[in-house]
């Protein structure tokens, strides 16, 4: 089936373009670019005054498939994912089982082929069952299709198990995904370390646990060699850390979650356990200096980490609630409020979220060549929404954004060539042109 | 909204309604046994007044008190918030004394009801009287003054209202008509 | 029914069903109530110490931490109330079987019950409970939070001891990091116009506390020198196993309050302790049966305190 996109301001970070362009989709690739494709009997949809971006992909989520289908599935992820616009997502490996072996991935696979409305692939564990001791297999991860390893949810402490994995990976090509936090430094800790810790009377995590696991991982990098990704950074001491090491010349990339460039401590004032996450919500200088790392560029990516759980383990005391918050329908609203404020422009904020994840994670997507698979996202950048509880695609609601209006909305999301999502607004206006 | 306003003592009328009032006690209670305990707010300082008159041709010491009711009231379950609590000051025992209870006005009885409940927590006295100002009937319980310094007989929308110089700058009584 | 309605008895704006913190309260409100309780501090002194206010109202203390003074204060206070009592603490509770703070709460509210006062080992428990359920929540103690009915208390004394809170000089000695005692003394005081010092190891100073208008100090000879009231929090022993500091030994020869330390402090110093003290780690036992010591006045006054508590936030009305 044929699919002409007419009309929209086409930017595409990987190329450098901002100009009004159709795009003609044909079998599930780009087929055209260019002004006034003629239609010749394909589906048209008028996306006048709307941003056509290349599909965007997030790469941190959980999908909590296999294991812990309460909080979230595949299906409901993909979903979720589809809504804001995403149309890739690579899955961290904190499953149940977890993603430490072949039969895993090709599961992964297989549910995302029969129920995904978004491309999902699995990132593989570093360790065995994710315990920070053996080493997994992970010749046997990348053969089944594993983009990266990471070990995050858990934290590998000892210094050797993380020489060898970045070493043995780097041997495969593989990236290493790294959640930095030095836990012997925050054994209780449930949120920032600070006046709102001390207020709250909640144990406080300080900023210099990210930094040590930062500053180590970097060193520890330069010893072996090879390819390390830093996943949500939070606060400022880990970006100066990664600009430095990028200074140096040394292969590390990092990203943030718009979580922490939206929202500071200050939004535990309640006790809303929708606020715990790992790294913790910092305080204001941080969301300064994380803003200042996103537009000098020494920050890469923008990932959700989208971490699914149930009202039931979410409703209970702030410090027996599990840390995570969905992201993946309320990430570009945020995003796009960079632009609005300053931080970045368009074509960056884009490049985030589609061009720069792709190149890290080696993958074709991420652009919109002409011969390359049709994964779109078109943006409304004046539509607004207020986030409501029950309104989400993810089976599980926990958003410290509920209540909040937000702005600029995925309003058409295509993987592949497939229509995976649509807003009402352009079901109601811009579709039906069909001849 | 207050429609009509009709005042019915002055001060002068007050000031010879608690003459009359002073003069009944002195009669019937024994001055060694007397104490007096007045309701707050304005029973009070119609309390502190008795209590000068008295003194004016008795020589025995007169024991005083204030009574704060709030805590005994009925209707606590019905109003919200609360009504502020005041302190309840008796700096005596009430035991084998003979008490006088004293009140601006006595309309359904119930104020006298959780003062009597208040005053028994309170110790065993010999015996309680009441005195009040004004008696404007309707009462809702079995209840009488002893001692009445005015009897009126208004109806349900009337009001009497009791000013006194301690709490309002001028004596007054009058009976209010609400719109 | 309408009595004969005293202006001075018309209502004052006490809305607040739930008491979680001092934090919250404005300075009227915290000065309210503490008007409130001058007024209860009467009854306790009766013959028959029982009004039949709270006649009719059931009262549910939920201790998931064991305290026998707090609950047993609040259970009198109640009961001069005439209110009925009902205790559940979490060794007889359901929540050893597994069952969730939520579904304790629902439990509690099906008994159809007006007040609920919580002690929870962790902070911010009694927010997730006032939201769930519509009886009223009073916070006695929540983790490292606020245990705002001891500030009140606190306050209160220094109040009746001093005749003022405006420029009176309070130093809090102890585990500041850890204490909800020292949080709601700082609130409340603060609000009132005190100054307050903090004075403990900085291992035991929680991150930005100056934010919260407390001036910091690591020397008890310069903290009390010009101090109008010293309180002393409970130092617990595991606090040293968790390497905060070296031994009892050293804590008490640096930060007891001991005859010897009282040297430097004014001739009317006032010590308080929230209670219970270890006697010899954080104060020395002569120092707590001393002449400065109101200690045993702060029990006193705290059933007055929460009988205020419980008669405002019981007549309250009904959920927002």
């Amino acid at each position: 089936m044929k699919l002409l996109l007419k009309g929209g301001r086409v930017i595409d970070p990987s190329r450098g373009v901002n100009r009004v362009s159709d795009i003609l989709i044909d079998r599930g690739r780009i087929a055209e670019i260019g002004r006034n494709i003629p239609h010749k009997g394909e589906r048209v949809i008028d996306v006048k005054g709307k941003i056509v971006s290349p599909g965007l992909i997030d790469m941190h989520v959980h999908l909590r498939e296999p294991g812990n289908e309460e909080a979230e599935t595949i299906e409901t992820g993909t979903r979720a994912a589809a809504r804001g616009g995403f149309v890739l997502l690579a899955c961290m490996p904190n499953t149940n089982p977890t993603i430490d072996n072949q039969d895993t991935v090709a599961f992964i696979h297989s549910m995302t082929k029969k129920k995904g409305a978004a491309r999902v692939l699995p990132i593989g564990s570093i360790t065995k069952g994710l315990e920070g001791k053996e080493l997994a297999e992970m010749g046997e991860l990348k053969g089944s299709g594993v983009v990266a390893v990471s070990d995050d949810g858990g934290v590998i402490h000892n210094c050797d198990i993380m020489r060898h994995a970045l070493e043995y990976a780097k041997m495969l090509e593989l990236l290493v995904i790294s959640h930095c936090e030095d836990e012997t430094l925050n054994i209780d800790g449930v949120m920032n370390e600070g006046y709102w810790a001390t207020s709250l009377g909640l144990a406080g995590t300080p900023t210099a646990s990210e930094e040590i696991a930062v500053a180590r991982n970097i060193r520890l990098l330069e010893l072996s060699g090879g390819a390390l990704h830093i996943a949500h950074l939070s606060c400022a001491g880990s970006v100066s850390l990664v600009r430095e090491a990028k200074k140096r010349g040394i292969n590390v990339t990092c990203e943030t979650a718009p979580h922490y460039f939206t929202l500071t401590d200050e939004a535990i004032k309640e006790y809303n356990t929708n606020t715990k996450v790992k790294p913790p919500l910092r305080g204001k200088k941080d969301v300064e200096a994380i803003k200042e790392g996103l537009s000098d560029g020494t920050i890469d990516v923008i990932a959700t980490d989208h971490a699914p759980h149930t009202p039931e383990e979410k409703e209970v005391e702030y410090e027996l609630a599990p840390f995570g918050m969905i992201g993946l329908e309320t990430a570009l609203p945020l995003i796009l409020g960079l632009t609005r404020e300053g931080v970045l422009d368009l074509n960056e904020a884009l490049a985030k979220i589609t061009n720069n994840p792709a190149r890290i994670l080696n993958l074709d997507g991420g652009t919109l060549k002409v011969g390359s698979t049709a994964d779109i996202t078109v943006i409304d950048l004046e539509e607004k929404v207020i986030v409501k509880k029950d309104s989400f695609q993810s089976k599980s609601r926990n958003s410290p954004f509920i209540g909040w209006e937000l702005q600029g909305m995925a309003v058409l999301t295509i993987c592949g060539g497939k229509i995976t999502s649509m807003s009402d607004q352009v079901k109601n206006k811009l579709c039906g042109r069909t001849k | 909204m207050i429609k009509k306003r009709l005042r019915i003592m002055g001060e002068i009328e007050i000031e010879k309604a608690l003459r009359h009032l002073s003069h009944m006690i002195m009669r019937d209670v024994s001055h060694e046994e007397l104490a007096l305990i007045g309701i707050r707010t304005r029973g009070e300082h119609l309390a502190t007044r008795i209590k000068k008159i008295i003194s004016e041709t008795s020589s025995f010491p007169i024991p005083m008190g204030i009574l704060d009711i709030t805590l005994y009231r009925d209707d606590l379950t019905m109003i919200a918030p609360h009504p502020i609590v005041r302190k309840t000051e008796i700096p005596f025992d009430i035991t084998k004394k003979a008490i006088v209870l004293i009140d601006d006005v006595l309309f359904t009885g119930r104020t006298v009801r959780a003062a009597l409940d208040a005053l028994i927590d309170l110790g065993r006295p010999r015996c309680i009287r009441l005195a009040v100002l004004v008696d404007r009937g309707s009462r809702e319980l079995p209840i009488q003054a002893d001692y009445t310094g005015k009897k009126t007989v208004i109806s349900a929308t009337e009001m009497i209202e009791v000013k006194l110089k301690e709490t309002d700058g001028y004596d007054e009584t009058a009976i209010v008509t609400r719109a | 029914m309408k009595q004969q309605s005293l202006p001075e008895h018309k209502s004052v704006e006490w809305k607040r069903k739930d008491i979680l913190g001092l934090e919250e309260l404005t300075a009227r409100e915290i000065e309210f109530i503490l008007e409130t309780a001058e007024s209860f501090r009467e009854v306790s002194l009766r013959p028959i110490r029982k009004v039949p206010a709270l006649r009719g109202k059931t009262i549910i203390t939920l201790f998931f931490e064991p305290s026998t003074r707090t609950r047993m204060s609040f259970e009198l206070a109640a009961k001069r109330l005439s209110a009925d009592t009902a205790n559940i603490s979490s060794s007889t509770s359901s929540v050893v079987k597994g069952e969730t703070l939520k579904d304790t709460a629902r439990n509690i509210e099906a008994m159809k019950v007006d007040v609920i006062i919580i002690r929870h080992s962790m902070a911010g428990a009694p927010h997730l409970l006032a939201r769930e359920v519509s009886p009223g929540v009073i916070n006695a103690g929540d983790g490292a939070h606020e245990h705002p009915t001891q500030g009140l208390i606190d306050i209160f004394t220094m109040k009746e001891k001093k005749g003022k809170i405006k420029g009176l000089k309070v130093v809090i000695i102890g585990d500041i990091a850890h204490s909800r005692v020292a949080r709601s003394n700082i609130w409340g005081l603060r609000k009132l116009g005190a100054l307050v010092s903090v004075v403990a190891p900085p291992t035991l100073i929680p991150a930005e506390i100056e934010r919260m208008g407390v001036r910091v100090c690591h020397s008890i000879k310069e903290a009390i020198s010009d101090a109008d009231v010293i309180n002393v929090l409970r130092i617990q022993r595991e606090r040293q196993k968790a390497g905060f500091f070296p031994s009892i030994r050293e804590y008490h020869q640096l930060f007891g309050i001991t005859r010897k330390s009282l040297e430097s402090a004014p001739f009317d110093v006032l010590i308080m302790h929230p209670g219970p003290i270890n006697r010899g780690v954080e104060l020395d036992g002569d120092v707590a049966d001393g002449p400065y010591s109101v200690i045993l006045d702060q029990v006193t006054n705290g059933l007055a305190v929460r009988m205020a508590v419980l008669y405002l936030t019981s007549g309250a009305g009904e959920k927002r």
